[in-house]
């Protein structure tokens, strides 16, 4: 099999204003190979939609190589095209102008033009849609239009950015079937798909190859070859194996926990708020009271997706209110006794493990006491955090920690004056 | 949710109907009527030469046809400008740096600013030709339309979602196509609002811009700028009733012909993704819709035009040769440090002829007078905005409360934003006279008279924008009276009231031109301030006087935009904005 696209020790950095820098990408090396659907699993943030665009060329890596047959991408080559997760269609534009628009910008005279775009558009099940607007269609017809204006330039490479992810559940499975459908049809398979996702089924059902990337920076953290048949069923014992082995990939090792590796002042609080973490643990505490239970099960339970699952769980683990370990997770004494406490009773046993685990809770109430007024400014703090984070990852987690400082009675902020404060003053 | 369906026009009916005939008919006799006053304008002329404005009311379509000719002209010059240096602006932030601080400036300049130097260049440029003084009006109005517009474009533009340049980008569209598909499209709704903003602004300063005094030389272009001037002159109270008339049917029909079938169209460019807002409805829309052969035959070959233009062969991007990385970049930078050098360099120049050619003449103690002239002029603009916004803060209110009171209020706004406020000098004068009033208080009045509609048009708009359940939540829990305003209402609206403000105080400014030297027939009356002396500088051709008026002017606008506006919209994005 020839190989299409050849990434090369791809690393990126995104500059600061200042001399901070963020890295983003690290050491990326892989082949897109001729006829195969690759997937990029990671968690949301986690730099796979940076590293998708380095690919297709919006984007310049600092140092390493991007190769598409055989010459080095520098800017958007022709033969590689993208499927957008917001759809990135022009409203002005009817279904059918914007799926003619590559087609344009390549200079095809207008009859062609039509005759390709009709057929793209027959082809992905549009018919009758032709002159319609974007903003009369629905999510998922909307993004059929994505993907026929993508596959109407004929391309040897489609780059797709999270395709099914800002749609319904159904609509997404109906849309995976059919562009699998379509996929397999093709009977000499010249072409290939890079997908990005943070969905592992969709990564299992779809892709020939899964690379699961860690987060911050992303890295390669596993090569996966799924060598099920199409179509895959999910509920197939195999299948399910597979899943349970990416989740092992994602949680073990580069998760922190507590006792191997100290978090300090810039760790970079996942984004959890107060009433999901606490949902979580009443649920873990009345289901499953005292074995460890099955990630994958929980997600699938609960229906929620790894991107709102994990930051819960890492909270948990950091806050010694669950431990976690090799995809599964169980509650402490201190998260079930959580769960049990009524609500003004919980306030305290947060604030109590949230000032013992999250250094720069500490930090926050130990600077608020011993300062007179009781008040010291954000930007003191922000200053504090430069070193190890980027700004806008600053106000995140400042964000957070304002959350739960206050649902813990342990400090306020004051947005107009950007001040933290202790609430009563003691 | 309406789906429309493709159908295939090519076998439909090639059959003109009755409605195409009365279509056709409209369009061509507003061609036809154009070229005429177009040729009017090539007719011989000396400097010097009177040209005859009668006041006789049968000249006044033919007047009327000539002022929409240089307004139309001044539009599209205005838009040229804008898609140039507004995308100019937006995409090259060298440019950027000089331009957008500049049309800020340019902006807070008074119409008559440009006029006393620029006529005598354009007199020069056609001599003996009514070409010189026509094209100076048409700068004029130019001048009072284009700078907003070119703002709004490239503000839009810099707020084009990053999906959609990615996605342009992916599908190698050229920089022409994505100028055509993209850039222009986006900032579509922008460029109706500013464009129809600018139409009002220059029927506003139509008098100024129109009757040229310039040099203690009167040059009256024919046009009902000039007949309302003449009507002044000559205190003719019929003539001035004859020209409001004349004004309401013009502003009627562009609105009409021009604005409701732009505004119906532009509905598609609307960024909001989801379906059923309804069309604003025009009556050339209703017949458009009517006709068969139009629609068919005109509709694809201008649908064909538009493709041809949009994929014009020669604007493809050609590959270059990959030049080496390093050189490309020596270049460029040879090129950037050439460009902040002449801007330097000119800027010093300009600031040392400016200085020296004011000093030159003017005492520093009447450069202390303009300086209280424009604190005169601040303080009204002051008075007038707080008096203003609490007119019409609580009527727009009403009114955005109430989607029917809405519908008829926003054209009734608008006509009375497009009125030159030259218009109401009788009843100023008259009323002044009569009752022995001061002239510095009341001819006040007159300098918000077009521009207090922006605070009207924006509580409207900001009231409609309110969230209805807030609405309903304030009616829950029964907030009453000063509760409901403090807590609810002007919190919502002060967004939308602070853009109204700022336009209203900008216009204001250059309004003070013509509301602070006001006449009627043989009375002048005169109120102290930087406008008058604009304006009467300007008469006289003194021209170090009307530069030290104009940059007292922009010095004293940049500074109320930094000190008080500037910091209340900073204040309005952050604190105040709904979502």
């Amino acid at each position: 099999m020839n190989t299409l696209i050849e990434l090369r020790h791809i690393k990126k950095i995104f500059n600061k204003e200042g001399d901070q820098e963020l890295l983003v990408l690290d050491n990326i090396s892989f082949d897109v190979r001729e006829g195969e659907i690759i997937a990029l699993l990671g968690r949301s943030g986690c730099g796979k939609s940076t590293l998708l665009r380095v690919i297709a060329g919006l984007i310049q890596s600092n140092s390493g190589q991007v190769r598409f047959k055989g010459k080095t991408v520098t800017q958007p080559a022709p033969g590689i095209t993208m499927v957008f997760q917001h759809f990135a269609l022009m409203p002005w534009l009817t279904v059918l102008q914007n799926v003619e628009l590559g087609l344009e910008a390549l200079g095809t005279p207008k009859k062609e033009r039509r005759g390709r775009a009709l057929k793209a558009i027959d082809m992905i099940g549009l018919d009758g849609f032709e002159s319609a607007f974007p903003k009369e269609l629905s999510g998922g017809m909307r993004q059929r239009v994505g993907i026929a204006r993508a596959l109407v330039v004929e391309p040897d490479v489609l780059l797709m950015d999270e395709p099914f992810s800002s749609l319904d559940v159904l609509t997404a499975d109906n849309l995976r079937n059919d562009i699998l459908d379509l996929w397999l049809k093709n009977p000499q398979r010249k072409n290939s798909i890079v997908l990005v996702t943070h969905n592992i089924e969709e990564a299992m059902f779809l892709a020939d190859r899964a690379i699961v990337f860690d987060s911050n920076p992303a890295t390669i953290r596993g090569i996966l070859n799924i060598n099920l048949p199409h179509p895959r069923d999910e509920q197939s014992p195999e299948f399910r194996k597979l899943v349970d082995q990416v989740y092992m990939l994602m949680t073990t090792e580069k998760m922190p926990l507590p006792q191997e590796e100290e978090i300090d002042l810039g760790y970079r609080l996942p984004d959890a708020n107060i009433s999901e973490l606490a949902g979580l643990m009443e649920i873990l505490a009345e289901e499953f009271p005292d074995k460890p239970i099955d990630l994958p099960h929980i997600a699938d339970e609960l229906s929620l997706n790894i991107d709102d699952l994990f930051p819960l769980t890492e909270v948990l683990d950091i806050l010694d209110f669950a431990e976690e370990a090799d995809g599964d997770i169980k509650l402490t004494a201190a998260g079930k006794h959580f769960a049990s406490a009524d609500m003004l009773n919980r306030k305290k046993i947060f604030a109590k493990y949230l000032l013992a685990n999250v250094p720069l809770a500490k930090y926050i109430y130990d600077a608020l006491n011993k300062n007179e007024d009781h008040r010291i400014a954000k930007k003191y703090i922000a200053e504090k955090l430069e070193k190890s984070l980027s700004d806008s990852e600053i106000e995140r987690v400042l964000g957070i920690i304002t959350q739960w400082g206050r649902y813990a009675e342990l400090f306020a902020y004051n947005d107009k004056s950007e001040e933290f404060n202790l609430e009563n003053p003691e | 949710m309406k789906l429309r369906i493709w159908r295939n026009y090519q076998f439909s009916s090639w059959q003109p109907n009755v409605w195409d005939v009365i279509a056709l008919l409209l369009v061509l006799s507003v061609i036809i009527m154009l070229a005429w006053a177009a040729s009017q304008t090539s007719t011989p002329y000396h400097l010097g030469e009177a040209l005859p404005i009668s006041l006789n009311p049968k000249y006044l379509p033919g007047y009327a046809l000539r002022s929409v000719f240089r307004i139309l002209t001044g539009l599209f010059l205005s838009l040229i400008f804008t898609f140039v240096v507004g995308s100019a602006a937006a995409k090259n932030k060298h440019i950027e740096r000089i331009a957008i601080p500049l049309i800020d400036i340019l902006q807070s300049i008074p119409v008559l600013g440009f006029l006393s130097i620029t006529i005598v260049m354009f007199i020069y440029l056609f001599p003996n030709s009514l070409w010189g003084p026509e094209w100076a009006s048409i700068f004029m109005i130019f001048t009072a339309q284009a700078w907003n517009m070119c703002l709004g474009f490239y503000q839009s533009i810099k707020t084009i979602p990053y999906d959609l340049r990615e996605a342009s980008a992916m599908f190698q569209l050229s920089a022409w196509q994505r100028f055509w598909r993209l850039e222009v499209p986006f900032a579509m709704p922008s460029l109706m609002w500013n464009s129809m903003m600018s139409m009002s602004a220059s029927w506003f300063f139509l008098v100024a811009s129109e009757a040229l005094t310039v040099n203690k030389q009167t040059i009256m272009l024919p046009g009902i700028g000039s007949y309302i001037g003449e009507a002044i002159l000559h205190s003719n109270i019929l003539a001035v009733s004859y020209a409001i008339t004349t004004m309401l049917v013009v502003i009627l029909l562009y609105d009409q012909l021009l604005f409701r079938p732009l505004l119906s169209w532009s509905e598609k460019f609307k960024m909001e993704s989801t379906a059923g807002e309804k069309a604003e409805k025009s009556l050339l829309v209703r017949l458009l819709v009517k006709t068969h052969w139009l629609q068919n035959v005109v509709g694809s070959w201008l649908n064909a035009f538009c493709d041809a233009v949009v994929n014009f062969q020669i604007t493809r991007r050609v590959k270059k040769p990959e030049h080496p990385q390093q050189m490309i970049n020596r270049s460029a930078t040879v090129l950037i440090y050439a460009w902040y050098i002449t801007i330097a360099t000119s800027s010093i120049v300009l600031m040392y002829f400016l200085i020296r050619f004011i000093f030159h003449t003017i005492s520093t103690h009447e450069i202390f007078h303009v300086l209280l002239l424009g604190l005169y002029t601040s303080l009204r603009v002051i008075i007038l905005i707080s008096l203003a916004s609490l007119v019409w803060v609580p009527i727009g209110v009403w009114i955005g409360l109430r989607p029917r009171a809405t519908h008829i209020a926003q054209p009734i706004a608008q006509f009375f934003a497009a009125f030159p406020a030259n218009l109401f000098f009788p009843i100023v004068v008259i009323v002044i006279l009569k009752y022995h009033l001061n002239v510095n208080i009341w001819t006040t009045p007159l300098m918000i008279l077009g521009t207090q509609w922006y605070i009207l048009f924006n509580v409207i708009a900001g009231t409609t924008a309110l969230p209805k359940d807030l609405v309903m939540v304030s009616q829950n829990f029964g907030l009453k009276k000063w509760l409901w305003w403090k807590r609810f209402i002007l919190p919502g609206i002060f967004p939308y009231f602070i853009t109204g403000a700022i336009t209203a105080a900008g216009g204001a400014w250059n309004a003070s031109i013509v509301a602070e030297v006001v006449s009627w027939g043989n009375y002048n009356l005169v109120a102290d301030g930087l406008g008058a002396y604009i304006k009467q500088f300007t008469s006289l051709g003194d021209f170090p006087r009307i530069a030290l008026g104009i940059s007292m002017m922009c010095i004293y606008v940049l500074i109320f935009n930094r000190l008080i506006w500037q910091p209340l919209y900073n204040l309005a994005e952050k604190r105040f904005q709904i979502n």
